[in-house]
């Protein structure tokens, strides 16, 4: 390898307890596609923030062509010429995709922008690197693919040499993803190097030249990418082997939730016309890139949104009203999609957590709520579902984003449901973690219930879904048995193959 | 009809123009706050100071444009301090503009106390005049209306189209709305958020203190108590009328003076029967209407109100 362009030497950060960099030291070269791989949690998007300058490392330098970065300033990260690609895109959804790319790149204090020669320049690297996207659109009008590209962009502008992706196929159908790695590709013809984060397996063997592993927080490895199998990067991930539940084939029973027509709209999201059944003892998947109404059809779901148009049908019933205490009395369980927000309270303590669903019937004695009951329940459900805890008097902001989840699993799965909602129910989650919510949803298949699994996780679907659908711009396609599900037409059905309404190719 | 005429004559227009004047520069000040991402609810005792400064400056020898410069810098300073407190500190805005309020007005009264321990009747000042612009003023209705006013009110007219200017067309301007926007995506792009929050801040606090002064060096010759009279909550009220767009903040400071100057008129037309605080009240009915038709679906700034905490997860 020739001179490295970056190189990050035993850099640590601690949060709290916390030890999120431990002495990492890594080496980035010209025209070289680092992959950066890791799970959840294991330090990634941390080491990149440092490198970036929004977190400032408590040891360790970095230097940019050999000269030392200062640490904590992202406009000396800039100037060096690293350029970020958040996962969570930092751009400013009011303003034009010109606006965002030109910010900070004149100085502050001249009487006009160039917004001419600007537009020209954004013009032309858009046609360099096939990145298609219009300078004066509004942000907030483009798809998910589109803001990528300008995040991209915003990068390009500035003349990046060295550009870091954090995650960035998490929101892309599988199409676009494989336009992206073109796109990678071209930049490092040219001598870019890139740091590409995934924690995903196969994306790391196809676009990446060498791999370095992180695991809690230490770098594990560093291999070339010729020399490693998928086996053993996800051996060097996870640090064990994890065994992956399965399901056992079983025959589906009485349909036990039906949607007939719904449709509904909030914001500028909407569902059409939605029919979807599922029968007791069998998982429906429904596959789709994030935000093409999931969170609709689970709020529908779980009650939380009345459809406007159709029915919704539990155990059989049509119901004439909904709203979320009905449907936990009719026994849908619901994992929501944000732990944080919609699941747990925070500041509570897990007794508190654990009863908020049954408080006013099975732990309440004339009209008081009986602790002791209740938090004998807690401490059933830490005990079986194996939350790591101080105890059931602990606040739920405490626990890690698996212990959380495996208290929502307890307090829903413990009343024996007929339904159960899964919304994303892995997102964030280490591996050991993904493993036992998989284990929890096939035991209450086996058990009759039927589940409705929402995820953007291919892979998960297709491990557990008896059926999958998929939903694009708020349409539900037919639901398709899972041995007769190719995974290449599942792809450009999540880009919008075969839909009716609002059908546009992302894939450019 | 009588009700009707009023409408056709030059003293309304002239009228409406001057009470739009200080809301003007009220709510650009404000309209910068808040597209930085704060809300600046010190408005009502920055607006105060400005009007007590600015006169103070003139009755004690200072040229009138000296009076305005210190009104400005007045404001700025009050909002440094609503700025840092706010900004790297992070403290509550709605709480801290009111505390900026009240504290910038006590301070004032206070100041007005200690300078003239024994006057019952306020000192006076010579105030700006109007300034006719030769050839327009001579055009029937519209000549006498908008062209035989106070200087500050041509500046204020200025102000609309050089905050406008700023905001849309110059780097700087970009940073402001970008720190009102998504400030993580500000800092992406290497800017200083806070740096640009304060900044923010207090240029549209020094506008406010100019709006203040010109009730002092414009209105009327001297300073009493109460003076600003709920004007800087107005100009909050007219920063979301207007979708935080200075274009629209004008129309509706002179919608809103149009409301104001016309019902004084009514209440002198109005017999005995109907009490003169139904018309007093009037304006702010209309406002509180314009309010719900023109603000309901607007896109205010998203990171308003949002202190931003660099490195926080």
């Amino acid at each position: 390898m020739s001179a490295p362009v970056l190189s990050i030497s035993r850099v640590s950060k601690r949060f709290g307890p916390l030890l999120a960099n431990d002495a990492i030291s890594l080496e980035v070269g010209p025209g070289e596609i680092l992959g950066l791989l890791g799970e959840n949690g294991a330090g990634k998007t941390t080491l990149m923030n440092i490198l970036f300058g929004h977190y400032v490392a408590d040891e360790g330098e970095i230097r940019v062509n050999g000269k030392v970065l200062p640490p904590g300033e992202p406009r000396a990260a800039l100037e060096a010429g690293i350029g970020m690609v958040h996962q969570h895109f930092t751009l400013a959804d009011n303003l034009t995709v010109l606006d965002n790319i030109i910010l900070g790149t004149e100085p502050l204090w001249r009487w006009r922008s160039d917004h001419g020669e600007a537009r020209a320049r954004i013009r032309q690297l858009s046609e360099d690197f096939g990145l298609a996207v219009h300078p004066d659109a509004v942000v907030s009008t483009l798809s998910v693919g589109e803001r990528q590209r300008v995040e991209i962009l915003k990068a390009l502008y500035r003349q990046a040499r060295i550009l870091i992706l954090d995650e960035p196929t998490a929101v892309l159908a599988p199409q676009e993803a494989t336009a992206l790695f073109a796109t990678l590709k071209r930049f490092v013809a040219r001598g870019l190097s890139i740091i590409f984060i995934s924690h995903k397996l196969g994306e790391i063997m196809d676009a990446c030249h060498r791999v370095a592993i992180l695991r809690s927080g230490k770098l594990v490895a560093q291999k070339d990418i010729a020399d490693v199998t998928r086996a053993e990067l996800a051996e060097l991930m996870v640090g064990r082997l994890v065994p992956q539940p399965k399901a056992v084939a079983q025959e589906p029973g009485v349909p036990l939730l039906g949607l007939a027509h719904v449709s509904v709209r909030r914001g500028a999201a909407s569902l059409r016309d939605v029919m979807l059944q599922v029968r007791a003892g069998e998982i429906v998947g429904i596959a789709g890139v994030s935000g093409n109404g999931q969170s609709l059809l689970a709020d529908v779901v779980g009650g939380l949104l009345p459809p406007e148009t159709g029915t919704v049908q539990v155990n059989g019933a049509p119901l004439s009203a909904i709203s979320p205490r009905l449907m936990v009395e009719c026994g849908v369980a619901r994992i929501p999609e944000d732990r944080h927000a919609e699941g747990l309270i925070g500041d509570m303590s897990i007794t508190e957590n654990v009863v908020s669903e049954a408080y006013r019937s099975r732990f309440s004695s004339h009209g008081f709520i009986d602790w002791s009951a209740a938090a004998a329940f807690a401490r059933t459900i830490i005990d079986d579902y194996g939350v790591k805890c101080p105890g059931p008097q602990a606040r739920v902001r405490l626990l890690s984003g698996g212990n959380m989840q495996k208290l929502i699993l307890g307090r829903v799965m413990n009343a024996n449901p007929c339904v159960v909602l899964a919304n994303q129910p892995t997102r964030g989650l280490d591996v050991g973690a993904v493993a036992y919510v998989h284990e929890q949803l096939l035991k209450a298949r086996s058990n009759g219930a039927g589940v409705l699994l929402i995820s953007e996780d291919l892979d998960e679907l297709l491990a557990l879904a008896d059926q999958i659908a998929v939903i694009y711009q708020g349409q539900v396609s037919p639901l398709m048995a899972r041995p007769m599900v190719d995974i290449g037409r599942l792809g450009l059905m999540m880009a919008g193959q075969g839909f009716i309404h609002g059908e546009q190719d992302h894939a450019a | 009809m009588e009700a009707l005429d009023i409408l056709f004559t030059a003293s309304l227009w002239a009228a409406v123009i001057r009470i739009a004047s200080p809301l003007i520069f009220g709510t650009l000040g404000e309209l910068i706050c808040e597209r930085a991402g704060v809300l600046n609810l010190g408005i009502e005792g920055i607006m105060t100071a400005g009007a007590f400064a600015g006169w103070l400056t003139v009755y004690l020898g200072g040229g009138l444009w000296m009076g305005v410069a210190v009104a400005a810098l007045a404001g700025a300073m009050f909002g440094l301090l609503h700025g840092t407190l706010v900004v790297p500190l992070g403290l509550s805005q709605h709480v801290t503009g009111i505390g900026v309020t009240l504290l910038s007005t006590s301070l004032c009264y206070y100041a007005y106390r200690l300078v003239f321990p024994e006057v019952t009747s306020p000192p006076k000042i010579e105030p700006f005049q109007p300034l006719s612009v030769p050839v327009l003023s001579d055009i029937p209705l519209l000549g006498p209306a908008l062209f035989q006013q106070s200087p500050l009110t041509y500046l204020a007219f200025a102000m609309v189209v050089a905050v406008s200017w700023f905001l849309y067309r110059t780097p700087a301007g970009l940073a402001v709305r970008t720190v009102g926007e998504n400030p993580a995506a500000a800092e992406a792009q290497g800017m200083n958020v806070t740096t640009i929050r304060i900044l923010a801040v207090m240029a549209g606090s020094a506008l406010m203190g100019v709006g203040g002064s010109f009730i002092t060096l414009s209105a009327f010759n001297s300073f009493f108590f109460e003076m600003m009279n709920g004007r800087g909550w107005i100009c909050i009220a007219l920063v979301v009328f207007s979708a935080w767009h200075p274009g629209k903040a004008l129309l509706g400071a002179l919608l809103f003076g149009l409301f104001d100057a016309y019902q004084l008129r009514l209440q002198q037309l109005a017999s005995a029967a109907v009490p003169y605080q139904v018309f007093l009240m009037m304006p702010y009915v209309l406002s509180i209407i314009a309010l719900i038709v023109m603000s309901r679906r607007v896109a205010y700034p998203r990171a308003l109100m949002v202190p931003y905490r660099k490195g926080e997860r």
